[in-house]
Formats: C-alpha cells, sequence, structure tokens
C-alpha cells in the first residue's frame, strides 16, 4: 500500500488513488488520415518496462486532479509525481526507462 | 481433577484462581494465566490430535504461535473456531475444545488406516491419482474434500463484533521482547511516537519464559514503566503483526476479548484489525527453534526443547518426569538444567562429539546423563513417548552405529537450532541472507527495499545471546528515531545473563539418520507436521524433478496450512540442498506472505459488515415506496422500486397491470437515480461535441437531445438526453449504473487532453429528485398542479421548462422513455417526497398508477428503447444497434470516431439489434438464450446471436424480445431457432425493434 504524493494534496494513502498506466501518451489529431495499425498502437500499445516508468494517477476519493507519477516498477518507489502541465521529471542516474 | 505436572511454584500463573475446562468432553482445571496448552500440559494430556494425512497421534510440539499440531475446535455453535492453536488460547472459565481430524475419537481414529497405507499417500499423490479421467474429478474432489481439512466452519452467522482503526506513529517495534523493548524504550526516550506490538498477553516475550526471570522480569517492569508513563507509546498486547506491506504499512490483529471468553467481551469488539501507517518500523519479531528431522519425530510427546522450558518456567508444569533432550547445539542444555532443578530425569543426547567441559561439569552436578556424538535412532509408543533408542552418529553424520541403547522417558525435548522469524522483512521486500554460524537466514541489511524502512534487532537478526537483544535493541530504537529527525543518547546496559549456559557454535544435522534408509521401514522423519510431510517425501519430489524449492512447497505441501512452515520450512530447504549437494542459500526460500498468522476474516471487515458493508443509496421518495408496497431493486448501490404488487399480486401480474395502465392513463416513476451532470463553461459545447456521436451545434437554448457516447474502440458506454439550459450551460443525464463512470470520462478528458478548454463539470445527481410521469393523461394531471404552460404547441417534445410544480421550482423536461406522452420533473431534492405526495394526490382522478423499473423495461423495450449494458456489452457499436442515424457524418473529431472505421467495427456479419417474436405469443425467450445456426444432441451448437432483453407485453399483446444476431438487420422476416438450457427447441421471427406504436405518434400527442 502505497503513500502517494498527490501534486495539489500532498502525501495520501493509496487507497485514494487510482493508477491509469502509461503517461504521455497524446490522442492523434486527424484520426481519419490513421492506418489501423497506428490507431490500434494509440489505443492498444504501451510500454511495460521493468524499471522507471511514467504513469497516470487520478486522486479519486479526493480532489478528483489527474496528475503523473514517474514511479519504479520494481521497487515500488516514486521518483516525483507532477501536475499535467509541467515538465517531466529526470530518471535517476543510472536507471532506464 | 488435579493437575499431575503442575510444579508447587513458579510460573506466570495464579495458583489462586482455578478454572475450569473441558477437552474432547472431560474436564480439566488450570489456572489463570495459563493458555490451554499448558494446562493441558499441567494435566499430563499429551495426546491433542490426529494428523492431516496420515491420521497419526499428535501432541503439542511447541509453546507459541508457531505451533503446527495441537489444533483445537474451540466452543460450539455460532461462537465455534476451527483450528484455534492451543498454544495461542488463552485459558478461561468454561472454555470447551475438542480435537480435530479424528473420528469417532481420538483415541480410536478410523482415518488412522491411512498410516497403513501410507506408502500409497506419498507426495503429490492427488495429483497423480485423481487425474484421470478429467470428467470424475468432480467425485472424487467430494471424497477429498470430506477427508482432508481439520476443523469444522461455523453453519450460524458469527455473532462477534469487529473493528477496524487506522494508526500512525514515528517508529513501530513488532515484539515486546528484550530487543523489542529496549528498542521502544529508546525511540520513546528520543521523543518518537511509539507503537509496541506483542502477540503475548503480557510483554516480556523469551524473558517470560526463563528459570532466571528475577532479573529478566525486572527488566521487563522497569522498561514497561517507563513506556506507560510516555504519552506518546501505545503498547498494544494480544496484538500480532500479520502483514507487512510497501511504505510501512502494517496490519496488525488485536484480540481484545478473547480471552474473556466467548460473548463475555461486554461492549468491547472481539478482535481489532490495526492499520498502521510508520515511518520506521523495528522488527523484533524472535527466533523460533526447529526441530531435528528425526525416526519417528511426530509421536506426542516430542516437544521443542524451548517449549519445555517455556511451560516449566513460565506455566509451571512440567510436561513430564523422565525427559529426554536431543540436540545439535547448546540452547537446550538450559532446558535439560530446568528439567532436572524441577524433579525429572533428564538425559542430553548430543550430536556433536564433544561438548564444552564446564557444560558437562554443570550436567554432572545435577546428575543428568550425557550421550556425546548420539542421535536417536527410533522413538516408542505410538500415543504417547515411552522410551527412545539412541544409537552411536557417524563421523560423518549420514548412518548410526553400534549398539542401540533404550532410554525410558515420556518427553523428547529437541532442539535443531533456531531459525530467526523474517517474515516481516521479507514481507517487506527485504532479502535474506544465510549465515554458516547459526545455520539460519537472517535479514541482508544492503537489500531492503528503499520505500519501507526498517531495523531488524535481536534473535530475528540472528543474535540469539539475550544481552546481544538488548544491546542491539538499543541502537535500533536509536536509530530507527534518528531517521525520523530525533535524537537521545544510550544508556548504560546492565547483563542480565538469563542463561548459565553460554551459547556456542551449532553443528547442523538437517536429516538425523536410522537403522534403515530415509523411506524404507515403517519410520517416518516428518520435517512438517502440520502437512504431514516427511523428509521421504522431499527426496521423491527431487527424484521426479521438483527442484525448485517453489515446486517443492507446492508438490509436497510443505510450509503450507495455517502454520506457514514456521518450523519445518528452513529444514526442508536444507534437506533438498543435500540431495542436490548444493548449499542452503542456492535451493533459496519460499516467499514470506501475510498473514503471519491466521486471520478472522470478521477482523478484516470490521465493521464495514452487514447492513454497513455496502451503504445502499436511497431516491428522496424512498418512504414513500416502502409506505406503497414497493418491492426493491438494487440498481449499483440504489434501491430502486421495482414494482408495487396489490393485494396478491405477483410480480408478473403487477408489471403486467403498471404496464397497461401507463399506455391506458398515466403512471409515474421515480427515476431520482439517473446520473446528472451541470456542464458550464465557454467550451461546454466543444466538450459535449466530442464525447457524444450526434451534431449539437444547433440545439437551441431550452431543447433536449439523445446522445450516445463511445470509447475509444468505438463501442456505447452510456447514453442520456443532454439540455441546453443557456449559452453555457447544459444538463446532462446519463444511466444510473454508468453515472460515476461518464463524470470521470469527462474529467478524464478536460484534464489530461484539453486543459486548456474552459469547462466545469458538477455531478447533481443527487441534488435533483426526478419523477417521470409517463401516458395520455400525463399533461392533464400535471397541468392540475403546475404554472407550466403544457400546451402542446408551447411546450413540444425535446424540451424543457423551468416553473413551478405543486409550489415548489421545477425543471420540467418532455422527454420520454415510454414513447408516451411523458414529463420528468426535476425538483430540488428536499422536495423530493413532497412532490411525490403531490402527484399521488393529484393523480387519483387520473387513475394514475406508480410503477417501477420492470415495468419502465417492459415499456421501453416495447418501442425498442435499448439499455446500455443490457442489450449492448461493450462489443456493440451504433451500427450494430441500427443506430447509424445518431453518428454524425460531418463531424471530423469525437471519441470513439475513428475506431468505427476499423476493419473489424465495418465488417459484415457483426450482431445487430433486432426483434425477435416468437413462433407461439404465450412464451417468453429467456434473456441470455442462444439463437443457433444448427440444433445438436447436445451443447455446444454453433450461436448466431443471444437474447438481451425479453418480456410478456400487454400492450402488444404477446411476448417481445430484442437480441443481437448475426447480420441481424438482412435477416429481418427470417425464421430462426433457439436452443434453451433445459433443451427446449423455440422458433421466432426476426422482426423490427419497435412493437408498439411503429409509427411513434403518441409521444407527441
Amino acid at each position: 500500500m502505497f503513500i502517494v504524493n498527490c501534486p495539489y494534496c500532498g502525501d495520501r494513502d493509496q487507497t485514494e488513488f487510482s493508477c491509469h498506466g502509461e503517461a504521455h501518451i497524446p490522442r492523434p489529431t486527424e484520426t481519419a488520415k490513421l492506418t489501423d495499425d497506428e490507431w490500434g498502437e494509440y489505443v492498444f500499445f504501451r510500454s511495460n518496462p521493468k524499471g522507471y516508468h511514467r504513469e497516470r494517477w487520478l486522486h479519486v476519493h479526493g480532489c478528483r486532479r489527474w496528475f503523473n507519477a514517474l514511479r519504479h516498477t520494481v521497487t515500488d518507489e516514486f521518483v516525483a509525481t507532477y501536475k499535467i502541465e509541467d515538465p517531466r521529471p529526470p530518471i535517476p542516474e543510472g536507471g532506464q526507462s | 481433577m488435579t493437575q499431575s505436572n503442575r510444579l508447587d511454584n513458579g510460573g506466570r500463573i495464579d495458583r489462586s484462581k482455578p478454572l475450569t475446562f473441558t477437552f474432547d468432553g472431560k474436564q480439566y482445571t488450570g489456572y489463570q494465566g495459563d493458555t490451554l496448552a499448558s494446562a493441558l500440559v499441567a494435566n499430563g494430556v499429551r495426546l491433542l490430535g490426529r494428523s492431516f494425512k496420515y491420521h497419526r497421534p499428535r501432541g503439542l510440539i511447541a509453546a507459541g504461535s508457531e505451533e503446527p499440531n495441537a489444533l483445537m475446535q474451540l466452543e460450539t455453535g455460532p461462537y465455534t473456531e476451527p483450528n484455534t492453536r492451543a498454544t495461542c488460547v488463552e485459558l478461561y472459565d468454561g472454555l470447551v475444545a475438542s480435537s480435530q481430524n479424528r473420528w469417532p475419537s481420538l483415541n480410536f481414529d478410523v482415518g488412522g488406516v491411512n498410516s497403513l497405507v501410507a506408502r500409497f499417500l506419498p507426495a503429490g499423490f492427488y495429483y497423480k491419482t485423481f487425474m484421470w479421467p478429467a470428467s470424475m474429478w468432480m467425485t472424487y474432489e467430494k471424497f477429498i474434500r470430506k477427508a482432508a481439512g481439520l476443523g469444522v466452519s461455523p453453519v450460524e452467522n458469527d455473532p462477534d463484533v469487529y473493528h477496524g482503526t487506522y494508526a500512525h506513529c514515528d517508529v513501530l517495534v513488532i515484539g515486546a521482547g528484550p530487543a523489542g523493548l529496549a528498542a521502544a524504550t529508546m525511540a520513546a526516550g528520543s521523543g518518537a511516537r511509539v507503537m509496541l506490538l506483542d502477540e503475548g498477553s503480557e510483554p516480556g516475550g523469551s524473558l517470560l519464559g526463563t528459570s532466571k526471570n528475577t532479573a529478566a522480569l525486572e527488566f521487563v517492569k522497569n522498561s514497561m514503566q517507563e513506556l506507560e508513563r510516555n504519552e506518546n507509546v501505545r503498547v498494544l498486547t494480544r496484538t500480532t503483526a500479520t502483514g507487512y506491506y510497501d511504505y510501512n504499512y502494517i496490519t496488525a490483529l488485536e484480540k481484545v476479548t478473547d480471552h474473556l471468553g466467548p460473548g463475555n467481551g461486554g461492549s468491547l469488539p472481539r478482535q481489532r484489525f490495526w492499520k498502521i501507517r510508520a515511518k520506521q518500523v523495528v522488527i523484533a519479531a524472535g527466533s523460533i527453534e526447529r526441530p531435528l528431522v528425526f525416526a519417528d519425530n511426530d509421536r506426542p510427546g516430542v516437544m521443542l526443547a524451548n517449549a519445555v522450558g517455556t511451560y516449566i518456567n513460565q506455566y509451571g508444569a512440567l510436561p513430564g518426569k523422565d525427559i529426554v533432550v536431543f540436540t545439535n547445539n547448546d540452547s537446550a542444555y538450559q532446558v535439560a538444567l530446568d528439567a532436572s532443578d524441577n524433579g525429572a530425569v533428564v538425559t542430553v543426547v548430543d550430536t556433536r562429539s564433544s561438548v564444552d567441559p564446564a557444560v558437562k561439569a554443570r550436567l554432572e552436578q545435577n546428575n543428568i546423563r550425557l550421550f556425546e556424538g548420539h542421535a536417536i535412532s527410533s522413538v516408542q509408543g505410538a500415543k504417547g513417548v515411552t522410551a527412545v533408542r539412541i544409537m552411536e552418529l557417524s563421523a560423518d553424520g549420514d548412518s548410526l552405529q553400534g549398539q542401540a541403547w533404550e532410554i525410558s522417558c515420556s518427553i523428547v525435548a529437541n532442539s535443531g537450532g533456531w531459525t530467526p522469524s523474517c517474515h516481516m522483512v521479507s514481507q517487506s521486500g527485504g532479502k535474506l541472507k544465510y549465515v554458516d554460524e547459526i545455520a539460519g537466514f537472517i535479514p541482508d541489511d544492503n537489500r531492503q527495499k528503499k520505500s519501507c524502512p526498517n531495523i531488524s534487532a535481536g534473535s530475528c537478526n540472528g543474535s540469539f545471546d539475550t544481552d546481544t537483544c538488548i544491546t542491539e535493541g538499543i541502537k535500533a530504537g536509536l536509530d530507527a528515531a534518528q531517521r525520523c529527525g530525533l535524537s537521545a543518547s544510550a544508556p548504560s546496559i546492565s547483563n542480565l545473563n538469563v542463561s548459565e549456559i553460554p551459547l556456542g557454535d551449532i553443528s547442523p544435522i538437517w536429516l538425523v539418520p536410522t537403522t534403515h534408509p530415509v523411506g524404507e521401514g515403517s519410520a517416518k522423519h516428518f520435517h512438517d507436521f502440520q502437512n504431514d510431510v516427511t523428509a521421504a517425501d522431499i527426496h521423491l519430489a527431487a527424484r521426479e524433478g521438483f527442484l525448485s524449492v517453489e515446486h517443492l512447497k507446492r508438490y509436497t505441501t510443505t510450509g503450507m496450512a495455517t502454520d506457514q512452515g514456521k518450523t519445518s520450512n528452513l529444514n526442508a530447504l536444507a534437506i533438498m540442498a543435500n540431495i542436490q549437494g548444493v548449499s542452503i542459500p542456492e535451493v533459496g526460500t519460499t516467499t514470506f506472505r501475510p498473514p503471519y498468522t491466521p486471520l478472522t476474516l470478521g477482523a478484516v471487515g470490521g465493521q464495514e459488515s452487514r447492513e454497513l458493508f455496502i451503504q445502499e443509496r436511497q431516491t428522496p421518495m424512498h418512504e414513500w415506496h416502502v409506505a406503497n408496497g414497493a418491492k426493491f431493486e438494487d440498481v449499483g448501490d440504489w434501491k430502486r422500486a421495482w414494482y408495487y404488487p396489490k393485494d396478491g399480486e405477483d410480480m408478473h401480474s403487477a408489471v403486467q397491470r403498471e404496464t397497461l395502465a401507463v399506455r391506458e392513463s398515466v403512471g409515474m416513476l421515480d427515476a431520482s437515480t439517473l446520473g446528472k451532470i451541470d456542464i458550464q463553461g465557454k467550451d461546454a459545447l466543444k466538450l459535449i461535441e466530442m464525447v457524444y456521436t450526434n451534431n449539437w451545434q444547433k440545439l437551441a437554448i431550452g431543447s433536449c437531445r439523445y446522445g450516445l457516447m463511445l470509447n475509444e474502440h468505438g463501442m456505447i458506454f452510456d447514453d442520456g438526453v443532454t439540455t441546453r439550459l443557456g449559452e453555457n450551460h447544459y444538463h446532462m443525464t446519463t444511466t444510473t449504473g454508468g453515472a460515476a463512470r461518464v463524470m470521470s470520462w469527462l474529467e478524464e478528458w478536460l484534464q489530461t487532453e484539453w486543459p486548456e478548454w474552459e469547462v466545469y463539470c458538477t455531478s447533481v445527481t443527487e441534488q435533483w429528485a426526478v419523477m417521470a410521469l409517463n401516458g395520455p393523461k400525463a399533461r392533464e394531471l400535471l397541468q392540475s398542479i403546475t404554472d407550466i404552460d403544457l400546451d402542446k404547441e408551447a411546450f413540444p417534445f425535446m424540451t424543457m421548462r423551468e416553473g413551478t410544480v405543486a409550489g415548489v421550482p421545477a425543471r420540467v423536461f418532455r422527454i420520454s422513455f415510454t414513447g408516451e406522452v411523458s414529463y420528468e420533473i426535476n425538483v430540488p431534492a428536499r422536495y423530493g417526497k413532497h412532490l411525490i405526495e403531490a402527484l399521488a394526490e393529484a393523480g387519483k382522478k387520473y387513475d394514475l398508477c406508480p410503477y417501477g423499473t420492470e415495468t419502465m423495461h417492459v415499456l421501453r423495450a416495447e418501442k425498442g428503447f435499448i439499455i446500455v449494458g443490457q442489450d449492448t456489452d461493450g462489443t456493440v457499436t451504433p451500427h450494430d444497434m441500427d443506430m447509424d442515424w445518431i453518428v454524425s457524418k460531418t463531424k471530423e473529431e469525437y471519441l470513439g470516431n475513428r475506431a468505427q472505421e476499423r476493419v473489424d467495427t465495418k465488417r459484415e456479419g457483426r450482431p445487430q439489434l433486432v426483434g425477435l417474436l416468437t413462433e407461439d405469443p404465450t412464451v417468453v425467450l429467456p434473456e441470455g438464450a442462444h439463437i443457433v445456426s444448427e440444433v445438436l444432441e447436445a451443447p455446444p451448437m454453433p450461436t448466431i446471436g443471444h437474447v438481451t432483453s425479453s418480456y410478456m407485453s400487454p400492450n402488444a399483446g404477446r411476448s417481445i424480445a430484442l437480441a443481437l444476431l448475426q447480420d441481424g438487420i438482412n435477416r429481418k422476416g427470417d425464421v430462426v431457432t433457439l436452443c434453451l438450457m433445459n433443451g427446449d427447441v423455440i422458433k421466432a421471427t426476426v422482426s423490427d425493434t419497435v412493437f408498439v406504436d411503429v409509427e411513434g405518434v403518441r409521444v407527441r400527442g
């Protein structure tokens, strides 16, 4: 059970949050021009790294704000949480995403 | 009944408070301070149960929570609890316990024949024997279930109350033995907020069971006084840390009133489940003595050495008068001395060939015989030890030699060394390392998880000497406090010297040989008592290729069951390592999983049970529905009125009556549960255009429009009517079940994809109470209580008007889910009850009929209106629903647009929504019935669709159904075949989905 640092509310228990997979996947524009494969790539395909991972989190039972987190998928260490509009925090030294 | 094994003096029991209890129907006496186990020891009862697989007679092995054998059915009736460990049950007056896994009696048990056929019950027996034929598994399973298992589950509701609670602290200390007490005292002295947990009824841990307890108890007393003085400290006894989760989240079970006996807890809960978040954790969980694995080491009377010591010193009960101590290390020598000091005749058998001369001299003082370099070759006495045979151990420890000596005894106190309790550190994600000096695993400080900061101290860290435990505890307490930003100085430590015998070396012997090779002859070397697993089973597993420790565990069931291998795991690993000729760390350990000891499910549920399990949602009109005899249906967490039976009506008759009434006069439905979202902001229209499939640009203020929402797979996931209230102001409705989902959907897109848009979404579902009036007399009825002009020109279909209804402010939407003239009257929630009462009163002269959700379903199906989630299932596109009319051909972008162009969503032959009319109009198809292309003798049959909605329609005068049928739209007019579960074959004609008022004139009337 993690402690998650909501960028709007601060440290809260994981039960207040939900996690929604990989972050920084914008919806394509002009979708009519995409092939089925390209569309499928957007809808279905996600990286599944063993290591640092940028994820979308929602403070669903709190302020209901979406934000991003940089988390290590093995150690569950949160390197950072950041607002949607914030620049991406760097991956720690020696890590790979 | 005299307590034959009770000592005259000593122990933590109160001899002035005798307690009466029964075991297997026989009455015994114990004392306040006893456990059920110690009271049985005091009464000389050795045979306590039958083993899991072979039904072998079993007795106590341990004195603590690691006990694998003495599992009791405690109490009777609703309070009964199976598999309670006698060592963890505090004695109370009137306690009733019975042994398990025996029939007809403990002394004579039919299942004991399993022992005779043991050679046919090896590891993996069930997997091998009952595999084929697969169809027989269901039959086998019944017998296996009956034969296996130990206690009996209660059949009545649990009458007890449980609580759950949360706590936060700076330093959590797990275990109140010497290390834990020292750590807690130090951390508290540094100003930290401290919690100290211990599973025992009083703090002290191993110190309570030592013979030199003056100094030890003084230390416990002083430490406790200091802790109790400190208001930042909470000490919880009878509390076991059961699980250690990420970010130092620890769960603990506190047995609040178990020790008082069932029903005696007064206003207190039976148990309390703690959920603790700690900045730092000090693990002082102690260690568990492990048995030696020797021939027939499961006879009742073969116990762990420290258990014998604990029964003597903590409970004043001498387990037997003739005791053989069998050991490979020094820790058992103090037990030998303690037993001897209390009048037992003691013999020590040590597998090591030379014992410290000073120790030998001390034994001589007590006339204790010592056999060095010897081992027990067999244990006599089926239902209780009568004697052991010992032989000389060969230099390599692999065989026995020379003459066998027989020693009469009733108790064998054995010690194979100590296993640090690494459960907590392992659960926290920490790694372990093997240490040869103690022949065991300890926490590897360098490989602990950063997000779970903890420090192990004392014997769980491999330091068995009590004074070292205290030193480590002090350091751990200070370090933990320091990591929280607090500091204090270490005090001077006085030596406790609780053991006369210094702890020297240990010489591991993982499998004690006997006269026959392992697995041959009748002797059994048990390493796992609770699951009846023997060394021979490990050999078998190895021969059959189950070498990985995780395979070994599952194949042999080693380390499973309620004790989770507390006494057995390391022995199993070591035996496997020896077989493979590798080191123990190379074999590795299995993962430690919570809970540490068995956990009552009631405690995990806490107060969130019964009516608080899920909090039901009620509409503002709920009381009226109850008063008018409604039956209720669960829709999500809502209680919705389902139908209103009149004098003796069954559901069918009530629904038929209500359905006719709506189309003949007027009906009213509580529609308050529909999701409602208030959407405002200058970009509100942009949002609505993106989430619905149709065009919204031209929607006038005060007008309503139906919309479908798709996910990015192009599949329908919600629908509803949205009304434009102002220039940049919309009122969106959703399905009852989809309200929260839609709200989240809007928020997600707005925040993550279009954060620059100015739109505000507010859930107003519970702010509005809604009554839907439907039927030809709806207008007349409503006009009698409203100031809004209901004239059909002034207030046309698909528009909204504001005014008052029954004297209260209202928004009235002229939208319809029945195909009749319909008004959905929204009033602020606090007027809901007033509104329904006013409608009922005014409706008397219009034959107003209240109707529920079932009638609503029939009415909408008569019109072919879909219910998302019933007629759709997440794989259905608007085209599949024959709803192309609602999909914009001009909008460039909306959610779900692209996926509708995929090859698969555009292909021919997808299931499409159609109507079905059965050949026999009285037959109502079951929902879910399959349409098949060919009727075969038996399922499976090739299916081409299924029924999604099906009702008897009084207005159509026949049964009607909706179905998803492959290529259905092209099949209209065809006759299809349905095959039901009971084998009935039914013919039906594929039809349009509208069954009543096909032209749709009534709704605009």
